[in-house]
């Protein structure tokens, strides 16, 4: 598949490669973590509202499902990091199973559906009678996985995954019928597509990539709140910066992070007033102007974009 | 052929006017059999009792008023909505609330009144995808020949929202037709048609049906229904009320009762 290779070579090949070097010529891993961070979050959410054409305002209850099964699975069962990861995906791809007739609902009332759930898990994890359990609102601290030299690039390795699974997307028949049930459900029964097993598909992908993000996050900071794997910001960081850069697409939410949260690093923590000025005019720009997204730039010139 | 209300024998109503395809005239046991068939909404009842059956290579006209219920049968047939009372049988086997997807595998497909491509899909992605989801037997549908019959292979690389909506409406006949189907549910496919385009729609669907594909047509154009079915059923509130050819169906007093006074788009050819 010709089309699939080119979009190998031109998104996958040289954001992996990039993001592997640069701690060999960029000290501030930490950083270049969390960009490794949004890319992946980014991608994982544009297959459920990219693709399938729902918001999931609560996306960050599977980053924090992956973060907390992660560190359960380290504190209660003394599994080794990896296989800890394992449960962080499961325990993310489990809570989207509960949340799987939310599908049900469409636009604002997913939307707010899902946002509703996410801070019920919230809410859940961080009461104190599970302290026991989950270490209720006192937080994790998992010095002994400590490890940001490898787990770093676990994290790269699960950018590279996600991004093979969003370019399988964009090339494939699953990916196309993916979109036919955005565009118009009804019509997409009436070509035969199974809509419900479809969409849930998708929504699961979803769910389990931003379980995986979750769960290396935990592994790397080690040191974490409810608050912080929880914090509705990671949603809307997500849905920004892939909206910015053109959803359904595999180049725009990598152009999207990379510009976005780039600018946020660089004056929206020594300067915020500037910086919320800034993203103000940047997002208004773009609503007004290219409501598709940055990429729609070069789709409008008939380019291919991956 | 003596009109009768409420059609469900098996006599054999379409007594070679129009070709009938590959049908020998005799006995082809229905492919589709529509019995007593309720659908409501809320209190209301869109279709409350409707009968008919409809043979391979048939062309079935659906006529009636505005809000008879013809595009409510369409929608139960195609798995939209489920019925709430009588049967739909395809080969004698009920299928009545299976969802979509399954009754096109079995094969059934439609279009719709307004239609409804994948706006942001090529015209060809939009064709391609019924053609890989839809089939019911592993096959290959040539998608460059269906383009070139429906007129829309210039516009194959374009978004379906740049298609003007007699375009639309075609698109939506190349989908249901990427899905090889047995019966094809056609809904005001008409609507909307220049005279010469009208003709071209008419032969098309005609010489669906001598592929021996099953197919209701839904119109308003009396001269439209008169130039493609053997055979109509009138629709009013939610019953049929004739079924028989035109001819038959224009000289039925209850029918022109109906007609008159909800005489909408002068449809009268
Ligand atoms: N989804 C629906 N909800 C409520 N009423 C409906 C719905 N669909 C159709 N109806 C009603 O059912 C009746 C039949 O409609 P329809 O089948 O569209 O008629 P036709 O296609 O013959 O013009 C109308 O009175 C219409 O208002
Ligand atoms: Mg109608």
């Amino acid at each position: 598949m010709p089309k699939a290779l080119r979009h190998v070579l031109f998104t996958l090949v040289p954001v992996v490669v990039a993001f592997a070097l640069l701690p060999s010529v960029y000290s501030n891993q930490l950083l270049l973590f969390n960009f490794v961070i949004y890319l992946a979050l980014t991608q994982g959410f544009n297959i459920i509202y990219g693709f399938t054409g729902y918001l999931p305002f609560g996306y960050v209850g599977f980053f924090g499902a992956g973060a907390y099964g992660f560190a359960l699975a380290v504190m209660h069962l003394h599994f080794p990091p990896l296989a800890a990861l394992g449960v962080g995906a499961v325990a993310a791809v489990l809570l989207g199973l509960v949340l799987t007739p939310l599908l049900r609902l469409s636009g604002a009332y997913f939307a707010i559906a899902n946002l509703a759930a996410s801070q019920a898990v919230f809410l859940i994890v961080s009461n104190p009678n599970l302290t026991a359990i989950t270490k209720g609102p006192y937080g994790i601290s998992l010095s002994g996985v400590f490890s940001p030299g490898f787990t770093y690039g676990v994290a790269v390795a699960i950018l590279a995954a996600t991004l093979g699974l969003v370019i399988y997307l964009r090339n494939s028949r699953f990916g196309l019928a993916l979109q036919a049930i955005r565009e118009d459900a009804i019509s997409a029964g009436m070509a035969g597509i199974n809509v419900v097993l479809s969409r849930t598909i998708a929504w699961l992908l979803s769910a389990l990539v931003a379980g995986l993000v979750g769960g290396v996050f935990a592994w790397y900071i080690s040191v974490f709140y409810p608050e912080t794997v929880f914090d509705l910001g990671v949603s809307i960081f997500a849905i920004v910066f892939a909206l910015f850069g053109g959803t359904a697409t595999i180049l725009g939410p990598i152009l999207g992070v990379i510009i976005l949260y780039g600018i946020y690093n660089v004056i929206g923590i020594s300067t915020p007033q500037y910086f919320q000025l800034i993203y103000g005019v940047l997002i208004v720009g773009l609503v007004l102007f290219l409501p598709e997204g940055l990429v729609s730039i070069f789709k409008r010139r008939g380019i291919d974009v991956p | 052929m003596s009109p009768e209300p409420d059609t469900d024998t098996e006599a054999d109503t379409g007594t070679g006017t129009t070709g009938t395809g590959t049908g020998t005239g005799t006995a082809a046991a229905p492919l589709l059999r529509i019995v007593g068939l309720v659908k409501r909404f809320g209190g209301f009842r869109a279709l409350d009792g409707l009968s008919f059956h409809l043979k391979p290579g048939e062309i079935l006209g659906l006529v009636g008023p505005n809000g008879s219920g013809k595009t409510t049968c369409i929608n139960v047939i195609s798995g939209l909505y489920r019925p709430d009372g009588g049967q739909i049988l395809l080969d004698g086997r009920a299928i009545g609330g299976l969802p979509s997807h399954r009754l096109v595998h079995l094969g059934i497909n439609r279009t719709f009144q307004v239609p409804k491509p994948f706006m942001t899909l090529t015209v060809r992605e939009n064709v391609e995808v019924a053609a890989a989801y839809g089939r019911r037997r592993p096959g290959k549908t040539d998608i460059e020949a269906l383009l070139h019959s429906l007129e829309l292979d210039s516009h194959a690389k374009r978004p379906a929202s740049e298609l003007n909506s007699v375009q639309q409406k075609m698109l939506d006949l190349a989908r249901a037709l990427a899905t090889a189907p047995r019966i094809l549910l056609v809904d005001e496919l008409a609507a909307g048609l220049n005279p010469a385009e009208l003709e071209r729609v008419g032969e098309r669907l005609k010489a669906l049906a001598a592929q021996n594909i099953a197919l209701v047509v839904v119109e308003h154009l009396m001269g439209f229904i008169d130039q493609v079915t053997d055979r109509v059923i009138v629709c009013n509130a939610g019953r049929g009320i004739f079924a028989g050819p035109l001819s038959a169906a224009i000289r039925d007093r209850q029918v022109v009762e109906v007609f008159l006074g909800a005489e909408d788009d002068g449809g009268a050819a």
